[in-house]
């Protein structure tokens, strides 16, 4: 039986707290009698036998759908779209769950006489996926089966001869996606559902989408009034997308929806990083000893040589449900089974949140977690993972633990770059950047050009990032960063520590000395539902 | 009278250039220069006058002079010892401020008695002169670095009154010393021939660049003016003087791609860019700002070179392949308008200075003997915030001696 989440009280005898710090991590002894820090759930319980888990869920599909075989049928055209490297978090160990899936559905196809497939990644605005991480993803079998004829693609929100344009909702938002999954006469997407902001009608309506379409859900207004975009139900992000899904219905594209949700498994519970998903107090000699020595010997190493030790770990996140058929349908089953994993009741807000940041992020797989992914993780996606009210108060201070290093990877993220020099060299207000600066990269035919043929992220994605985090922006009273490098921090708007006890001492100007403290113990992931 | 002096001694100018490598301006420690009391020059010729320096700037050259950067080039067109300052506001007649001129420092072929005077002074392009070693006057191309003409960190000097413009009562002592500058700024951006919206990039910010950008934007038709700043206060001023963007020094390539919408060579690496903007000019005037001038203008581009280059290794193949235009910017003279009127540079340089203000760019001055300190000032200016370091010489007792 694995043990849920919960609220820890500090208080003198509770042992210094681990924050991630990017390809390292920080002990911190937190201030007793003010101090709670939340820990995920362990592990939820995998399903025992996962190929036969789809199966079943193939053959007995949730809504008004038939079984997948009942909609194959020889002549059709079929295509399969699935998540792309940005889920999940970090990549998990071979054989990844899309692999099974598209080999069930092809399986499937084949018996049915269907020969007209192609597999798309749905990417959106995401770099393309290198071979070695397509091969990752649906496995060698199915990559060499269809990748050398052309049919196993990457989509290109920037193909115009490659998008079909569906009408817009009824408040003007256009819907356009890609052309070949549009035609289809089936669409079978197959997602990884590793938060619960992910899959539903998003899975198409963004993952396919092009920029024309994705920006009328992708900006300032829309974000700030996503409260949480964790919590469909209060996401105006998601709102656009149910929208859009209805467009997409009403033209009829035709959908068999799989959606998926994995447990917290993250670091194993054999080797060195084993330890990082144990609690602090239940840590015996082994552990600190494991601990100090991994600490020491990353110390040593360059940062180049670090960062390649853990862009290479591969979780051993297992599957805990799989549910398949109607979009509405299926999404509903899997927020359940998501929020089963990563809810913790939480009572009332904080005046400063802490987290220490990973190396990881959605948008730095095999990559560099440059200074604008820092925000987005930490304004983005750790201050939404809430439900109710962002855990902490309005005007409150939130203190992030990561070495936010002036570095980019110029092959993924070259138009981060121009970003970081340009932008926000003038200003953070979400709401100018989007109006002065969005159009201009969004068109600059070379972002454009390397986003279409090369690995990089589109031109407007680090406005995305930006906007990301506006809600974050405009709800909190200060931002101080442990660790960061000053100049880079201070770019983003953001005042830099150099200790955790430094932070306090400057959140305290904001919130007052006796400010009460949340720490979220993240990753593993976790949501907080705030009462 | 009271001033500095720049000896030839070969032997201390070896140690200063040893110094100026490590730390720039503290060439002025070990270098040649020294304070003196010195006999006022004699008159070079009848209509002479002797004027009496209120504010001397302290330019780019001088500091490259002192710490012995300045190339061998020089060496005979100047003349030893001499009185640097050629950034010179000063009393006519006696002290009172009543009679103030800004000196106009060329020593072309009138101030040298030489008539009929060349081709290019007979065109008023004084700068160009071709006789800049010969006449009645030492060699020296301008005041400030001929013997028989004193220079303006000093009490008393001689000028020609060819040379001098005179100060109306309005502008404060402050602006007129920074119209000599404002005048090589102003041909700089005059004779770069910038036509309607044409894209400007200005390599560096410190007084020559901000000058040169206020020019452009009040002389020219220019359209997106690109300033490449280092420092704080290099950002506000370039901007308030018409930069429309800025960038870093390690940023140029990035900004001017963004600002023109061209391609790039490199895999989000930018190695080189396929088109460029339509100008740079380079206040800088090293091996660095070459190197990006030459990458970040367009094929048929121009730069212009107005920081004093000397000896400089670059890779030309980029100038050869894209046909770029390499040009040189130096002094004043008459300038041709995009209205086609002709105008005495000064002239304009007067008009700007009012326009923009840029009496606010002279950030500190010092007396005569505090001179190690204003040239490590100056030499360090846009890190410590400074743009423009003057002598004051208005308090020095000398100065009413005579
Ligand atoms: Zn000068
Ligand atoms: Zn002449």
């Amino acid at each position: 039986m694995t043990r849920p989440g919960f609220v820890l009280e500090v208080d003198r005898n509770t042992p210094p707290i681990l924050f991630h710090h990017g390809e390292g991590f920080r002990l911190e002894k937190l201030p007793p009698g003010r101090t709670r820090v939340i820990y995920p759930a362990e592990p939820l319980e995998p399903i025992e036998h996962p190929d036969a888990a789809i199966r079943h869920a193939l053959l007995n599909p949730l809504g008004d759908s038939p079984p997948l075989p009942a909609l194959l049928r020889p002549g059709m055209k079929l295509t399969i779209a699935f998540d792309d490297v940005s889920l999940p978090l970090p990549p998990m160990r071979r054989p990844d769950i899309r692999q099974r899936i598209i080999e069930q559905v092809l399986d499937m196809a084949a018996a049915a006489g269907v020969d007209d497939v192609a597999l798309i990644a749905a990417l959106a605005l995401h770099r393309r996926m290198t071979e070695a991480e397509l091969r990752h993803a649906v496995g060698d079998r199915v990559y060499d089966a269809f990748a050398p004829h052309g049919l196993l693609t990457n989509h290109d929100a920037e193909d115009p001869d490659n998008l079909a344009y569906l009408g817009t909702t009824d408040k003007g938002e256009e819907v356009e996606i890609n052309k070949r999954a549009a035609e289809s006469d089936l669409l079978v997407y197959v997602n990884i559902n590793i938060v619960s902001m992910d899959g539903g009608w998003k899975s198409t309506a963004t993952g396919l989408a092009s920029y024309r379409s994705l920006r009328h859900h992708h900006n300032v207004r829309t974000l700030r009034h996503s409260r949480s975009f964790m919590d469909q139900h209060r996401s105006e992000l998601h709102s656009s997308n149910w929208r859009m899904g209805k467009v997409l219905r009403d033209a009829g594209v035709k959908i068999f929806q799989i959606e998926t949700t994995i447990n917290n498994d993250v670091f194993g519970t054999e080797g060195p990083m084993s330890v990082l998903q144990k609690r602090e107090w239940e840590w015996n000699a082994r552990d600190r000893f494991t601990f100090l020595a991994m600490q020491k010997s990353l110390e040593r190493l360059p940062a180049r040589t670090r960062r390649q030790i853990f862009h290479s770990w591969k979780a051993p996140h297992a599957m805990t449900s799989v549910q398949a058929g109607e979009v509405e349908a299926v999404h509903q089953v899997t927020t359940e089974n998501v929020y089963r994993q990563h809810l913790v009741a939480v009572e009332g807000q904080t005046d400063i949140l802490t987290m220490g940041l990973p190396y990881i992020c959605p948008y730095n797989v095999n990559s560099i977690m440059n200074p604008i992914l820092v925000m987005c993780l930490g304004l983005g996606y750790f201050f939404n993972l809430y439900r109710g009210r962002p855990l902490v108060r309005e005007g409150g201070v939130l203190i992030m633990s990561h070495p936010t290093p002036w570095e980019f990877h110029p092959v993924h993220h070259p138009s981060y770059i121009d970003f970081f020099e340009q932008v926000l060299a003038e200003t953070t207000d979400p709401v100018e950047i989007e109006s002065r600066y969005e159009k201009q990269y969004a068109e600059d035919e070379w972002y454009r050009h390397l986003y279409r043929t090369s690995y990089a992220y589109h031109g407007v994605h680090p406005f995305y990032m930006w906007y990301w985090g506006s809600h974050a922006l405009a709800h909190l009273g200060q931002v101080i960063v442990v660790g960061g490098d000053p100049r880079a921090v201070h770019r983003l708007g953001f005042r830099p520590a150099s200790t955790m006890q430094d932070a306090l001492e400057m959140a305290s100007d904001v919130v007052g000395r006796d400010a009460t403290i949340t720490h979220v113990h993240n990753p593993p992931i976790l949501m907080a539902d705030v009462s | 009278m009271k001033a500095l002096q720049f000896e030839a001694r070969p032997a201390r100018y070896a140690a200063a250039a040893a110094a100026g490598r490590l730390t720039p301006g503290a060439g002025a420690k070990v270098g040649p220069l020294r304070l003196r009391d010195l006999d006022p020059p004699e008159l070079p010729g009848p209509d002479w006058v002797v004027i009496r320096p209120r504010l001397a700037g302290i330019c780019g050259s001088d500091l490259s002079t002192i710490d012995g950067h300045a190339s061998r080039y020089f060496e005979p067109i100047v003349s030893f010892p001499f009185v640097p300052g050629h950034e010179v506001v000063a009393d006519r007649t006696g002290s009172d401020g009543s009679d103030r001129v800004v000196v106009e420092p060329v020593l072309g072929c009138v101030t040298r008695g030489i008539d009929p005077p060349c081709a290019a002074c007979g065109r008023g392009d004084l700068g160009n002169c071709e006789h800049i070693a010969f006449g009645a006057l030492a060699p020296g191309l301008q005041s400030g670095f001929c013997h028989d003409t004193g220079g303006g960190w000093s009490t008393l000097m001689v000028a020609h009154p060819s040379q001098l413009h005179p100060v109306p009562a309005s502008m404060s002592d402050e602006a007129a010393v920074m119209v000599e500058p404002t005048a090589c700024a102003v041909h700089a951006a005059l004779t770069a021939g910038i036509r309607e919206g044409d894209s400007v990039v200005v390599l560096g910010t410190g007084t020559l660049g901000l000058l040169v950008t206020a020019a452009l934007r009040h002389f020219t038709p220019a359209g997106s003016i690109l300033a490449v700043a280092k420092h704080p206060t290099q950002r506000e001023l370039a901007r308030a003087l018409g930069a429309d963007l800025l960038a870093e020094p390690d940023e140029v390539l990035r900004a001017v791609r963004r600002l023109t919408g061209t391609m790039a060579l490199g895999d989000g690496r930018i190695t080189r860019l396929t088109g460029g903007a339509d100008h740079v000019i380079d206040c800088v005037g090293s091996a660095a700002s070459l190197a990006d001038a030459l990458a970040a203008v367009r094929p048929k581009g121009r730069v212009t070179l107005v920081g004093m280059p000397g000896h400089v290794h670059v890779d030309l193949t980029g100038l050869w392949q894209r046909e770029i235009v390499l040009a040189g910017a130096y002094a004043y003279g008459t300038e041709e308008l995009p209205s086609g009127e002709r105008r005495r540079t000064f002239d304009l340089a007067f008009e700007l200075v009012r326009a923009a203000d840029l009496g606010r760019l002279v950030s500190a001055t010092y007396p005569l003997a505090r001179y190690q300190d204003a040239i490590a000032h100056a030499a360090s200016a846009g890190r410590r915030g400074a743009v423009k370091i003057a002598f004051d010489l208005r308090n020095e007792k000398e100065r009413t001696r005579l």
